[in-house]
């Protein structure tokens, strides 16, 4: 694929949770590279590590070993406020229940990133006002949540995933409480923004799902049991 | 993350549950309103208590006659004169310390103008008198020495006499008012004193010479003064040693036996004064310390909300937490909601207490008095509950692991 740096390195990670007396590896030795612009699905049993990954490729959580260099900063070793800088500044996230602010229009929801960012209110207006533009949302600016549907409410979240131009867009079971149509138009906008440049990395337990991207990680028992081109590279015939 | 946002965050936060807010506040209020009335009323009190004893003279001593044990049954004071004209000149010329000394005589009587009459004290006395009263005339003059010596047929008019006999703004200076069927001629109006604390009307009496008051209204022995002397001393310091001086002197003079009871009391008016003032400041303060209470309370009430809102918040601080909240961003966020549940509660609080201690001020006529380092004292302590109980709700926030705060349900 692309011979840039990746924007996602990671080596040898592991995880150990202590549970009471019992140590619990989630992940046992990890290692994967994601370049800029690819649209990743994880999949994997529930138990397998997928989780816990995705805790650590978005910055909530720590590896117990290894490194995770991210668009070329070691991020493994990062205390908890560098580690909120970096989710504000270079990531965004979509996470399968919407985790939207209740009785709060969908432009203040959006604007949420920008305003831990400290950027100036009329700026942040602009700024939520065009990605929610991106995502087709340009009629909806004042609407709160209850008053939109799943799949709207869901690329509400993705506009607030785009609003600080992130390197890296992560999404936990993205379509998991959307309807098949919705699931569909949620795909294809997950796709038109890799094809932006936006690296994306998805996780889900839907096969149908994960043939939409372009490549597939199965994680099975803390360690990645298969790295393959997704069904969509296939079917656009890439080498 | 830009101030304006921190507090805008925090008020959204709180009209979101409106009655829940008010009622959060409804501690903060009850405490700060109770302590600006509370305050407001010690005030007031003290200050009708000073102005009472001011009008009153201070540094001024009272001697009366009496408390005469007879047969074992022990008469009340004054109830038998044993105060001799001697006496007061005894006090006056041997006792030091002592600015004035007038006696004081008095009855009730009707006094009758050409057309209307009036039932008033006619009181007996001495120029001196107006000195210790610290009460100069309005109009016309006081009593003289020589209308004393002379005994002399005149009259000094308190200003509620003054009016019900000759009408608010009348002069009546030269008029004749008769007493006891004798003709006193009118001198002086004596200015306005207003009511004492127990509502007796300072100005309801008319001041004739005492000479002329036992020759003419009420005849007594040559020998004794059939009421009481009023001394003035020279300074505050002195008033106790020179009512000892004093005491020790009538003791002397009226051959009254170590061990045995004075037949005289001597009052000491600045020492009474203190003592109102001691217990007003001590009823104050044990008002303040109960409001003080209830705006413990009221902090205990913030922190309890602030308790159960960051739980109910829970997935809220995730979702601020993963998109890039700090812990001390989210620490403000509720520290910021607690310290302004509290303002509200103190500025609300001020208004009531303001409106209260106006009230009573009206009902109990006294002067309204709210210090504005009271009204700061009671806000900036109620920021402070704020403050101090918001801080373990807003510590416990931003204490959150926001992967767990985004699976709360």
């Amino acid at each position: 694929m692309a011979t840039s740096a990746p924007l996602i390195a990671i080596t040898d990670v592991t995880k150990t949770y202590r549970m009471g007396e019992v140590e619990v590896e989630a992940l046992r030795g990890v290692s994967v590279d994601v370049d800029p612009g690819e649209f990743v699905a994880v999949m994997g049993p529930s138990g397998s590590g997928k989780s816990t990954l995705l805790n650590i490729l978005g910055c909530f959580d720590r590896p117990t070993r290894g490194h995770y260099r991210l668009a070329g900063e070691d991020v493994s070793e990062l205390g908890s406020d560098a580690l909120a800088e970096t989710r504000n500044r270079t990531l965004g996230f979509v996470f399968q229940s919407f985790n939207l602010l209740a009785r709060t229009t969908a432009l203040e929801n959006v604007e949420l990133p920008l305003v831990y960012a400290g950027v100036h209110p009329r700026t942040r207006r602009d700024r939520a006002t065009a990605a929610l533009e991106r995502v087709g949302l340009a009629e909806r600016l004042h609407h709160h949540p209850s008053q939109l549907s799943g799949g709207q409410q869901q690329r509400v979240a993705i506009a607030r995933a785009l609003v600080n131009d992130p390197r890296l867009v992560l999404a936990d079971e993205p379509t998991g409480n959307l309807d098949s149509r919705a699931s569909d138009e949620m795909m294809a906008l997950l796709g038109a923004l890799a094809d932006d440049g936006i690296t994306i990395v998805i996780v889900t337990h839907e096969p149908d799902v994960a043939a939409r991207a372009r490549r597939v990680i199965v994680v099975r028992d803390g360690l990645i049991q298969e790295d393959r081109a997704g069904v969509a590279d296939r079917a656009v015939g890439t080498p | 993350m830009r101030p304006g946002d921190i507090v805008r965050v925090a008020l959204r936060a709180l009209m979101r549950n409106k009655l829940r807010s008010l009622l959060t506040a409804l501690g903060i209020i009850i405490g700060v309103a109770a302590v600006i009335a509370m305050v407001a009323i010690g005030e007031g009190a003290r200050a009708r208590v000073e102005q009472a004893f001011s009008a009153m003279g201070t540094n001024v001593l009272i001697v009366s006659s009496g408390a005469k044990t007879s047969g074992g049954a022990k008469a009340g004071a004054g109830s038998l004169p044993t105060l001799t004209w001697d006496d007061l000149r005894a006090i006056r010329s041997d006792v030091n310390g002592v600015r004035f000394v007038a006696p004081r005589v008095h009855t009730t009587s009707q006094v009758v103008a050409e057309d209307r009459n009036w039932s008033t004290v006619v009181t007996g006395t001495t120029p001196e008198f107006f000195e210790i009263r610290n009460w100069p005339a309005r109009i016309g003059a006081v009593l003289s020495q020589d209308e004393v010596d002379s005994g002399a047929k005149t009259v000094v008019l308190g200003q509620t006499v003054a009016t019900n006999l000759f009408g608010a703004s009348s002069d009546p200076i030269g008029q004749v008012v008769r007493i006891a069927n004798v003709p006193f001629q009118v001198i002086g109006v004596a200015t306005a004193k207003g009511q004492s604390a127990s509502g007796n009307d300072y100005d309801d009496v008319v001041y004739v010479p005492v000479t002329t008051f036992l020759a003419k209204i009420q005849g007594s022995l040559q020998k004794f003064i059939p009421g009481t002397i009023l001394i003035e001393v020279t300074s505050d310091d002195v008033t106790t040693e020179v009512a000892e001086h004093v005491s020790a002197l009538l003791r002397d003079r009226h051959g009254v036996a170590i061990g045995e009871d004075d037949d005289f009391t001597v009052k000491n008016l600045t020492e009474t004064a203190s003592r109102k003032q001691e217990s007003s400041e001590a009823l104050t303060l044990l008002l303040a310390s109960i409001a003080a209470v209830s705006l413990l309370v009221g902090g205990i009430g913030i922190m309890n909300i602030m308790l159960v809102s960051v739980s109910e918040r829970t997935r809220e601080i995730g979702v601020r937490m993963a998109v890039g909240a700090k812990a001390r961003h989210v620490r403000l966020q509720f520290l910021a909601e607690a310290l302004a549940l509290a303002l509200a509660g103190g500025v609300i609080g001020v208004a009531v207490g303001v409106v209260t201690a106006g009230r009573l001020a009206t009902r109990f006529g006294w002067p309204m008095l709210i210090r504005p380092e009271i009204v700061a004292l009671a806000v900036g302590f109620s920021a402070a509950v704020g403050i101090g109980f918001g801080l373990y709700p807003a510590h416990k926030a931003s204490r959150l692991d926001p992967i767990q705060a985004l699976r709360y349900e």
